[in-house]
Order: C-alpha cells, then structure tokens, then sequence
C-alpha cells in the first residue's frame, strides 16, 4: 500500500500555496476548488488548478483535487478539468450514500473516455455527515476506485448538533466506524484537519491519538504540519533495526530454499514480513534510512 | 474562434501571481500593455506567452492589460484564459484550446 | 626629529592640550571645525544603529551647509534611511564612498552613475583591513554612541537608543585621526566599562537623537511562521547535526532572517536532546542566540554587532556576552580575528552560482541592493559554511549560471540549502557521504540551475555599460569584482 500520511489542502485560488505546496513533499498534495473558493472565483482556480496538476513540479507528487458537488453549476466542469489534467484522485465532499460515489464514477468514466485516458482516476469519498458515517461500510467497498475514506470534521459535528473539543469525543464513533470501514474494504483511512494551526502540541497529540487508532494519515491544512505528522509517523530505531533483521533473515531463508523463516530462533511469519517492509517504508520516507 | 463580449479581469494583485483584464476592440490586433516586476528579465518571454495563449485561444482583437507580480507561466495563463472566458461570457470552455 | 627631544613629543599633534578638559562641544558645527576638516578629506560612520541611525544624516547635511565639498564617506555600512546621501552626492559634497552595503533609492542612484568614482564595497573585517593598510585613512570619525561621559568613555548597552556592540565603531575610533563622539545620555564619569575609551576620543557633542529606538533592531527578531523559510531551517540544522563537527564544544554564527533564526532554534533543540554545548556563537547577535546563552546551550557570545534589543540589553547584563571589534571579529590582517576560530556559520544569498560563487549586494536587476557584511570573511575562515537560500524568490532564480556579482567566492563555500535540494562543494566528498548517510538527498548544483530554469525561465541578460558604478573589494583589500552601470 502506498505511504499516504499527509494530504495538504491547497485553496485553488491561493496563487502562492498552489506554486510552492510541491516543496513541502506532502504524500499527497490536494488542491481544494470547493469550500475554499469563493463562488466569483470558482472559474478561475479551476483554471489554476488545470495548469498545475499539468506542471512539471507536480508530476511526482501524488496529487487530489476535491471538487465541487456534482449538483452544483460547478461540480461537473471541475471534474472535466482536472480528469483532463491528469489528476490521480478526486475528492468528493460530503459523501452522505453509495449512489453519490457512483455518480461520480460515472461522471469520471464518460470524460475519461471522451478524452481517452487510460489511467484511471481514483476517488477518496468525504465522510462529512452522520447518514455518511452510518453508510460508510458500504461505501468503501462500492468501487474500485475508491482508494480511501476520509473524515470532515466540521460539517459532521454540526450535524450531529455538538462541536469539536480537544479531546475528541464526539468523533469517536465517526473515527471508529470510518476506520472499520476502510480496513474491511482494504483501502485508506485518513483523519480530518486540525484548524489551529498555531497549537503544535494539540495538533501532535491529535497525530498521536488517531495513528494509535489506526488511520494511515490526516488532511492537513498548512505545510509546518507535515514534518510534525511525518516525525510523529516515524517508526523507532528499535523497530527499524528489527524490521532490517526481519528483512534480512526472510532474504536468507528465500535464497536457502527454506519455508520457514527464523530470527533468533523465533519463528517469523509473512504477517511479520508484511510489517517489516512497512515500518522500513517508512523509514526510508522518514529519512531514517536509505533505500 | 472566441468572441469576447465585454471586459472582464482575473487574478489578483499579490506576490507570484497576476491581474490581468482585458477587453474587446474594434481593430483586428492585439494590443498588450505590460507592467511586471521582472520586467527587465522575463518582460519578453510573458509578452510571447499572451500572444501564444491568445492565439491558441483564436482571439485576433483584444486589448490585454497585464500586472505582473513575478507570477509563474502557467499562473499569468491561468489568469488570462479566465479573463478570457469571463469576457467571451462562456460557461463550457473548449478544453482543447487552453491546455 | 627636534620633536623628539621636547616633553609630550609623543602625543598627537591634532590635540590642543588645554581643550583635554573640556571635549564637550556645543554643536556639530562647532566640533567640525575643530577637527580641522578640510575639502578632500575622509569622514567616517558606523551602522550599529542600523535603519535606526540618526547621525549620519545630521552630520552630512551640516558639513554641507558650513560649504565643504569633495569628502570621502566612509560608512561601516548603509540602509535605506541614508538615502539622503543622494543631495549631498549631487551636490558636490560627496565625491567618494566606502561601505559594506547599499540600499534603497541610494543603491539604484549609485547603479544608475550618478557618481564618477566607484564605490567600494567591502566586508567587515575587509574595512579594517583597508583602515590598516592606510588605503582608508580616516581624517574625522563621527561616533554616535548611546550614553558617554564627559571625558568620552561610550558604551551601546544603556541609554534610550541602545545599539549593543560597537564593534564597528571601536576600529573607526581606533584608526582616526580625530574622533568626534555623538551621543544623547549623559552618565557620570567614568562610565565604564567603556567600549569607546576616554582616550579615543577628541570631542563630545550631545545631540536630541542618535538613533530611533524602534528601528535599530527592526524585523530581526521576529520569529518566523513562513513554512519555506522553516523548512529551510529545518533542513539546515540537519545539515549542522551530521556535518561531524556538531559536538561538545562547537561554534556557530548564523545571521538575521527568518530561516537564519529558525536554524538556531531548530539547533538548539538538537543540543538539548544529545546534550551538546556551544563554545562560542559569533558576529551579529540575536535574541535567539542569547536565549541559548541563558539555557547553557553556547558558553560564550562575541558580539560585533547587536541585531535586536534581546542582544543590545544581554551585552550590558550577561559576563558571558563579549563585545568584539571588527578588528578581532574578521579582519584578514588582524593578530587574531575569531573567524579563525569558528566551525559554522550560516549565511544567505541573493544568487549562488554553478561555481558556488555568491552574489550579496546586487539584485536580479543588477541594482545594488545589499551588503556584503561579513559574508566572504566568515565564509572563508568557518570550517563549514552553508549558505542558505529559496531555489526562487516568486519567479526570480537563486542558483543561476553566473552570478551577478561575486562577494563570496565560490571556494569559500561548502554547502548549499534550498527548499528545492542541497547541494554539496564538489571537493567536500567526505562531508557529501555523512550527509547522504543521514538520509538527506545531496543533488548536483546544476541539477539545481536547471530546476529554478525550468520554474522560471531562463532570463534575459541584463544590460550595463562600460562604466563602473562599485568595486567589489575581497578581504584582503584585492577587487574581486566590479559592479557596471545599468545600461537604461
């Protein structure tokens, strides 16, 4: 599975965080044409966007472009821009049923063959409501597409009729079932913004919190939040010096024909194997080690 | 070909990117008045680009005001085919022409 | 030789024993005479104050009004608040400049020619070095100093305008013929400890202001949110760690800036978790260098110049905190400049070169538009020294094919920190492998070039003419590079 920790809002019409938001190495970058954008300039960052997605500094970043809802005036001409311009994943807000994914897959389907891309676009649906969260299991497995599931905070808890805290609590269903949702469906589970991007400490313990409960990563809304959250996600030394082992010992026992493969006469099985390379992944995309 | 019906401007004035407005004349020319805060070193190669654009675009009468705060390529294009198309008052852009 | 033989035979000529009593003098006016100041001549200034400085246009616009014309200016350095040097420039009074940076309206008037003789440019320690080699021979010092006493013992640390360290000016006093010190706190003598002693200085003028507060150490503090300039610092301060010579007892010297500041405290963030102290930090001090004084992080500050109130105040409280000369700061010919002594430093850059050269004093335009400081000083001297710098600023290229103008020679360099790579001296082999080792991605300078073109576009030459507008002079008082006159 590919190492997806950070997605960076980038507003489509911030002229500076669209020509520099490459520089910061987010996994993903994902530029916004929705909530972000004022309506009298929805023309012109999807324009903007256009010509980024198809910019050099943006060919090896992974790169998303949540767009405006399909019944809006806006939605289907964001998606034909930014499927032309070759984005990887498409964003869909407010992701409340199974039909709302499909619609977006049928959209996506008729541009891609009109303009003959073969390389298929992905979808990351936006769980932002309490029909969503309760529909989540479905709607990660509805397409295979959908690369992930993501919470938004924001509009869920208004709809639930509370708001958010430090600690959390009113998003620890929504968390829970997103999750579940994500890993029965094999695919990615990310977590919402932190907005206060002044408080380091609640958004590293927010990091820490939902890296414990699982999610592969969290949307994130200014670039000094990635080298926290990408730190944060850092496997230990003691767990990358193991996972070396772990690596080398299956290499020996592949290239000895042996089934079985041991550590320190403990025996390591694939489940194991798949955590090592994992953790080294995440070494290498940390710094810690070199390919 | 785009026929631009009324002026029309996009952009912004910030740091790294452009306003830019333009409007219909009656002569079959171009006419560009450029401002840019890299005028000395980059003034020609964004002069090329509007030009290039505006011909990709088939726009033949078009007087193009250009302020340039040191925007890259592809933004002062950005900005200029949505001036464009703001003032051609065209909601389904021809994809093709502003790649 | 008659002299010899007569009592006092060995003081100055230029003092009248009995006025040894009395240096106060009334006014500016008053003191230039005094000196003896004659058409042709060299005046001296010093920039502790910075934008904030208060007495160089003063002194100017009177010299001018008493009629004298065809003066050598020799500023440690200019900001934008000296702009008004242009009249004195057209009008005959200036004919010749020395200083380590131009600014502002000045520097483009300067680019444009509007003076017959080149300007010369040079670093801090290269001032002492022209000072010393006589090529500077400083007729009249003006010395703006926060607080003195009536015998002429001056200090930056107390007063309403605190500058700090007056580095700068300890040479300027130490070099001049005659010495006239500005200031607008009285103390009671002595006041000592002094920086600028009794025994300098030929008389004392008392003015409203020597420098404005607010401005002295404007913008230099601040610390930054700018997520470029962070993760330049971020990046820096990993290339310090595994450079080999972050260990007990190193020393640093960063600048002012954002990603300069950033560094240090990214870096002192480092020395707490492995428990490493500093020896020394140098050059011009910030409150983040003395914050890590107060922690116990850096033993020692040398202070050649205050950046920032947090400094200016710390040199007069904390033992710890030396004021230096520019003399014992970086000058080549000195017995013994602290550059010498000195592991890092971290510089910026308004364009680095495929040969590592370095551009500080002109912009894209080629308009004089900074300063040399003591960038090729300590960029020399520093085991390592890391310059610094966004790979484009907005559509503007940093790494070019060839500098505008050189300031620091490319073999003074050893690494390079963008946003966008860092690249490595090519003959640095040893420190590249630690650094690939650390699991930082080391790329060519021209893989570099060949990025910022791509951004930007390759831009177009820029025009001059034949006429040389500043000489770039090296530190040991060569001319490294010429600046010519804008062509438009």
């Amino acid at each position: 599975m590919k190492l997806r920790r950070s997605m960076l809002f980038v507003p489509g019409s911030n002229t500076s965080m669209v020509c520099n938001a490459f520089i910061y190495k987010p996994d993903t970058v994902m530029f916004d044409l929705e909530d972000s954008v004022a309506l009298s300039e929805k023309d012109s960052a999807r324009l903007m966007v256009f010509h980024a997605l198809q910019h050099f500094v943006y060919k090896n970043v992974e790169t998303a472009v949540r767009v405006n809802p399909l019944d809006s005036p806006y939605g289907l001409l964001d998606l034909e821009a930014v499927v032309r311009a070759g984005t990887d994943i498409v964003r869909l807000p407010k992701t409340d049923t199974v039909e709302d994914v499909l619609n977006m897959q049928d959209a996506i389907e008729k541009i891609e063959e009109k303009i003959g891309r073969t390389k298929k676009t992905q979808l990351l649906a936006a769980i932002e409501s309490a029909e969503g969260v309760v529909n989540a299991v479905n709607i990660a497995r509805c397409s295979d597409r959908l690369m992930g599931i993501a919470l938004g905070a924001e509009d869920f808890v208004r709809d639930l009729h509370t708001q958010r805290t430090k600690q959390g609590s009113e998003l620890m269903a929504a968390r829970s079932q997103i999750l579940l949702a994500a890993r029965a469906a094999k695919i990615h589970a990310f977590d919402s913004v932190f907005s206060d991007v002044k408080d380091k400490e609640g958004f590293l313990a927010e990091v820490k919190y939902v890296k414990g409960l699982g999610f592969d990563g969290k949307s994130l809304v200014n670039p000094n939040q990635i080298s926290v959250l990408h730190d944060a996600y850092a496997p230990s030394q003691t767990d990358v010096d193991w996972s070396l082992e772990v690596i080398e010992a299956a290499k020996e026992a592949e290239e000895k024909g042996l089934g079985v493969v041991s550590l320190d006469g403990r025996m390591v099985d694939a489940p194991i194997i798949a955590r090592a390379k994992w953790t080294l992944e995440l070494a290498v995309a940390s710094g810690m080690i070199r390919e | 070909m785009n026929i631009l019906k009324k002026s029309a401007y996009a952009g912004t004035l910030e740091s790294s990117d452009a306003y830019i407005h333009v409007s219909p004349i009656q002569e079959n020319e171009i006419k560009l008045i450029l401002e840019s805060s890299v005028e000395e070193i980059y003034g020609e190669a964004i002069e090329e680009l509007v030009v290039q654009t505006l011909k990709e675009m088939k726009i033949n009468n078009i007087l193009v005001k250009v302020q340039d705060k040191g925007a890259l390529d592809f933004v002062i294009k950005a900005r200029l085919q949505a001036a464009i198309l703001r003032a051609c008052e065209s909601n389904e852009p021809v994809w093709e022409e502003l790649s | 030789m008659e002299n010899t033989k007569k009592a006092f035979a060995g003081i100055s000529k230029n003092i009248n024993l009995e006025d040894r009593n009395s240096k106060i003098l009334s006014s500016i006016e008053e003191a230039v005479k005094k000196s003896g100041l004659k058409d042709g001549m060299t005046i001296s200034f010093h920039h502790a104050f910075r934008g904030g400085d208060r007495v160089l246009n003063a002194v100017l616009s009177v010299i001018a009004k008493m009629g004298f014309k065809d003066l050598t200016v020799a500023s440690s350095s200019l900001a934008s608040v000296h702009d008004e040097i242009i009249e004195h420039i057209e009008s005959g009074v200036v004919t010749q400049l020395y200083t380590s940076g131009l600014r502002s309206k000045l520097g483009e008037a300067i680019s444009s020619g509007i003076m017959k003789n080149p300007v010369q440019i040079h670093s801090h320690g290269g001032r002492v070095q022209l000072l010393q080699s006589g090529e500077l021979s400083v007729d009249v010092a003006f010395i703006g100093v926060p607080c003195i006493d009536k015998y002429g013992n001056a200090s930056g640390y107390k007063g309403r305008s605190k500058c700090g360290s007056l580095g700068y000016a300890m040479s300027d006093a130490q070099y001049a013929k005659y010495v006239i010190a500005l200031s607008e706190t009285m103390e009671p003598y002595p006041n000592l400890p002094a920086s600028i002693s009794q025994d300098q200085v030929d008389s004392i003028v008392m003015v409203d202001e020597v420098g404005d507060p607010s401005q002295i150490g404007e913008g230099a503090t601040r610390m930054t949110t700018n997520p470029k300039e962070l993760l330049l610092a971020r990046r820096t301060a990993r290339v310090i760690e595994n450079s080999g010579l972050f260990k007990e007892g190193f020393s640093i010297q960063t600048g002012t800036g954002g990603a300069s500041l950033a560094t240090t405290l990214f870096l002192s963030e480092k020395m707490e978790e492995k428990g490493i102290t500093a020896s020394f930090g140098l050059g011009g001090i910030t409150g983040t260098m003395v914050y890590m004084l107060k922690r116990g992080l850096i033993k020692t500050l040398l202070d050649v110049q205050s950046f920032d109130e947090f400094a200016a105040k710390s040199l007069g409280e904390n033992p710890n905190h030396i004021e230096i000369s520019a003399n014992e700061y970086a000058n080549f010919g000195s017995k013994g400049a602290a550059i010498k002594q000195l592991d890092v430093v971290v510089l910026s850059a308004l364009e680095i070169d495929t040969d590592f050269n370095v551009n500080v004093i002109t912009g894209s335009k080629g308009i004089l538009r900074g300063a040399s400081g003591g960038h090729s000083d300590t960029a020399a001297e520093a085991k390592l020294s890391i310059i610094v710098a966004p790979l484009t600023r907005g559509r503007i290229p940093t790494i070019t094919k060839k500098v505008n103008t050189i300031v620091t020679p490319g073999g003074s360099v050893d690494v390079v920190v963008t946003d966008q790579g860092i690249a490595v001296h090519p003959r640095n082999t040893e420190l590249k492998e630690k650094l690939i080792k650390a699991g930082l991605t080391i790329v060519d300078i021209n893989e570099l070039y060949e990025r910022a073109i791509q951004l930007c576009g390759k831009p177009k030459d820029i025009e001059y003419t034949d006429k040389v507008v500043a000489q770039i002079r090296y530190r040991d008082g060569s001319v490294l590079d010429e600046v010519k006159q804008l062509a438009k």
